[in-house]
């Protein structure tokens, strides 16, 4: 009887899942078809798309180009971040809320409003569009996130540890080096990963700012407009491969090193 | 320094001591400026050239070249071409049918996950509903974009069953955009949605079924208006990235109407007008600002 009246609920649960799914599931799908347009009947499976992919030297560019921008953006956006947050938790004064404010600002503002910015400032003064100003776009837009997550991960415990460093002789940043950043260490990881996966999505403020050397998603917007075809199924499914396992590999780092690290009490 | 020694007094009283003999604030002034770089790389690559670009929306292009005019030009021209201010409307108007139907099927879901999946499981399905996240939104309209096209999946499914008699055009529609915006913010507010009815006190609910309260009179006057600050936050959430996004509606949307984005977009691309984009990204900018005030209304509202 209970069972019957969650019934409706279950159904939805279900229904609700393949909704959310469907797209990743179609896409991965016809990513392996062996007909040369992505849509049903499904022939294959075959991977020649993958290879077509994988030949075609443009589009690895733009790959590599996404992975460098991504890599290069997301550390300098925890390391910006790590300061400030730690800044701020270290040295309460009355600026905290305005500081605060300011850094996390970025986060109310659109990409597109953030990319157009750039782009009408660059232009003014002349500064070529390049994949480096892409870059300090997406640092901007993950310093927040950074910025929070290392603040929520900041205790008043590890101020102790830092404190008995400095008792035991270290300097300031030895301290900081040695003692704050390994206990840091998974959550400076968490935002590196999740900057990682959306600086390598993003597309606005790439698409305005470059104009030969272009990241993957402008790429892939490049070869959207000769219409559907299954090398663009292949090439979202590496993307969405790449970030899956970026955040897995996020998960299991902060799961195995989430230990209590706090000073044995006497 | 007054609230930290406060907390240390009750934690490690041996530490304090020793911090104590310290010269004051010799290790401190390090950490102090630690933030600088960071106020720095905000002002500059974020505050600046959104100041700038308000600046040039002010501005002029006279013969292809960007010129100083100081006049309220490109928010005439905004307000007396339809089809500039209709972009903001179409945009109004999707942002808010998505935010509807978002909540409309995002509560049930969140409503069984939170109420009625044993808790072991809870986590589990949470993760399942935001890998999705990580396809990028491009790749998610392109392959909304398959799906709906016309001898795409959805078709060949509807025709398999009778439901049509012949191939129905799905895609290039607002419909599709709205689809694909909603197939997005599903997510998000389950998420929300979620994280606001676990927090709600079984107990309500229950000391409201003692004292008489059908199911669903529970659910009205009990779960929902508790959970109205978690549906608020999502809504408004979908609202700003809705306004904002330019892939969707370009992907997904047809030839027949264009959202803001779109039209900045195409001011950059074939116009080249700069000042015209800045003044449209601003009346955008002015939009998703007024919104929140009406939501953070709305929401201070339903809590007291």
């Amino acid at each position: 009887m209970a069972l019957l009246r969650q019934l409706p609920g279950w159904i939805y649960l279900v229904m609700g899942f393949a909704f959310i799914f469907l797209p990743v599931g179609i896409l991965v799908l016809f990513s392996f078809t062996s007909s040369s347009i992505p849509l049903p009947p499904f022939k294959g499976p075959s991977l020649q798309w993958y290879e077509r992919l994988f030949s075609n030297e443009r589009l690895v560019e733009a790959l590599i180009n996404s992975v460098i921008v991504a890599s290069l953006s997301s550390l300098v956006a925890t390391t910006l971040g790590f300061l400030a947050a730690y800044s701020i938790a270290r040295n309460p004064s009355r600026w905290d809320g305005a500081m605060r404010y300011a850094v996390m600002a970025p986060i109310t503002v659109s990409y597109l409003i953030i990319g157009m910015g750039l782009l009408i400032s660059f232009h003014v003064m002349g500064v070529p569009k390049s994949l480096w100003a892409v870059g300090a776009g997406h640092v901007v837009i993950n310093l927040p996130l950074c910025f929070g997550i290392v603040l929520a991960a900041l205790g008043e415990h590890q101020r102790n540890i830092e404190r008995a460093a400095h008792d035991l002789g270290a300097s300031d940043f030895q301290a900081l080096w040695l003692i704050t950043v390994p206990i840091l260490r998974p959550s400076l990881f968490a935002a590196f990963c999740l900057s990682f996966t959306l600086s390598w999505d993003e597309f606005i403020i790439a698409f305005l700012l470059t104009r030969f050397d272009v990241t993957l998603p402008v790429m892939l917007f490049e070869m959207l407009r000769s219409g559907q075809n299954p090398e663009l199924n292949a090439a979202g499914s590496v993307v969405f491969g790449i970030s899956m396992s970026v955040v897995l590999i996020a998960i299991l780092f902060t799961i195995s090193r989430r230990k209590p690290l706090t000073l044995p009490r006497r | 320094m007054a609230e930290s020694d406060r907390v240390i007094d009750r934690s490690a009283p041996i530490v304090k001591a020793r911090a104590a003999e310290r010269p004051s604030g010799r290790h401190i002034n390090l950490s102090r400026w630690a933030v600088v770089p960071t106020l720095v790389w905000t002002a500059i690559i974020f505050a600046a050239p959104i100041v700038f670009m308000v600046v040039v929306s002010f501005w002029d292009r006279v013969s292809g070249k960007l010129e100083a005019t100081w006049d309220f030009a490109n928010y005439a021209k905004f307000f007396s071409k339809s089809y500039l201010l209709e972009g903001l409307f179409n945009s109004i108007e999707v942002s808010l049918i998505t935010a509807g139907i978002s909540v409309v099927l995002a509560y049930p879901l969140a409503y069984v996950l939170a109420y009625q999946v044993p808790q072991r499981w809870q986590k589990f399905l949470l993760v399942l509903c935001i890998l999705p996240f990580w396809t990028s939104y491009l790749v998610r309209s392109y392959a909304w974009s398959v799906i709906l096209s016309e001898t795409g999946v959805l078709n060949t499914v509807l025709l398999g069953i009778g439901v049509i008699d012949d191939p129905v055009q799905l895609g290039y529609t607002r419909g599709a955009t709205v689809l694909g915006f909603t197939h997005f913010f599903t997510m998000l507010l389950t998420l929300t949605i979620y994280a606001n009815l676990v927090q709600i006190s079984k107990s309500y609910r229950l000391a409201a079924a003692d004292l008489g309260a059908s199911k669903i009179q529970v659910f009205l006057r009990i779960t929902l208006p508790l959970s109205i600050p978690g549906i608020a936050i999502g809504a408004f959430i979908t609202f700003v990235i809705t306004m904002g996004d330019f892939i969707t509606p370009q992907i997904l949307g047809g030839s027949n109407e264009m959202l803001l984005p779109q039209a900045i977009i195409l001011q950059i691309q074939r116009a080249n007008d700069l000042p015209m984009a800045s003044a449209m990204s601003l009346m955008l900018m002015i939009t998703v600002t007024i919104a929140y005030f009406l939501f953070a209304r709305w929401l201070r509202m339903d809590r007291v």
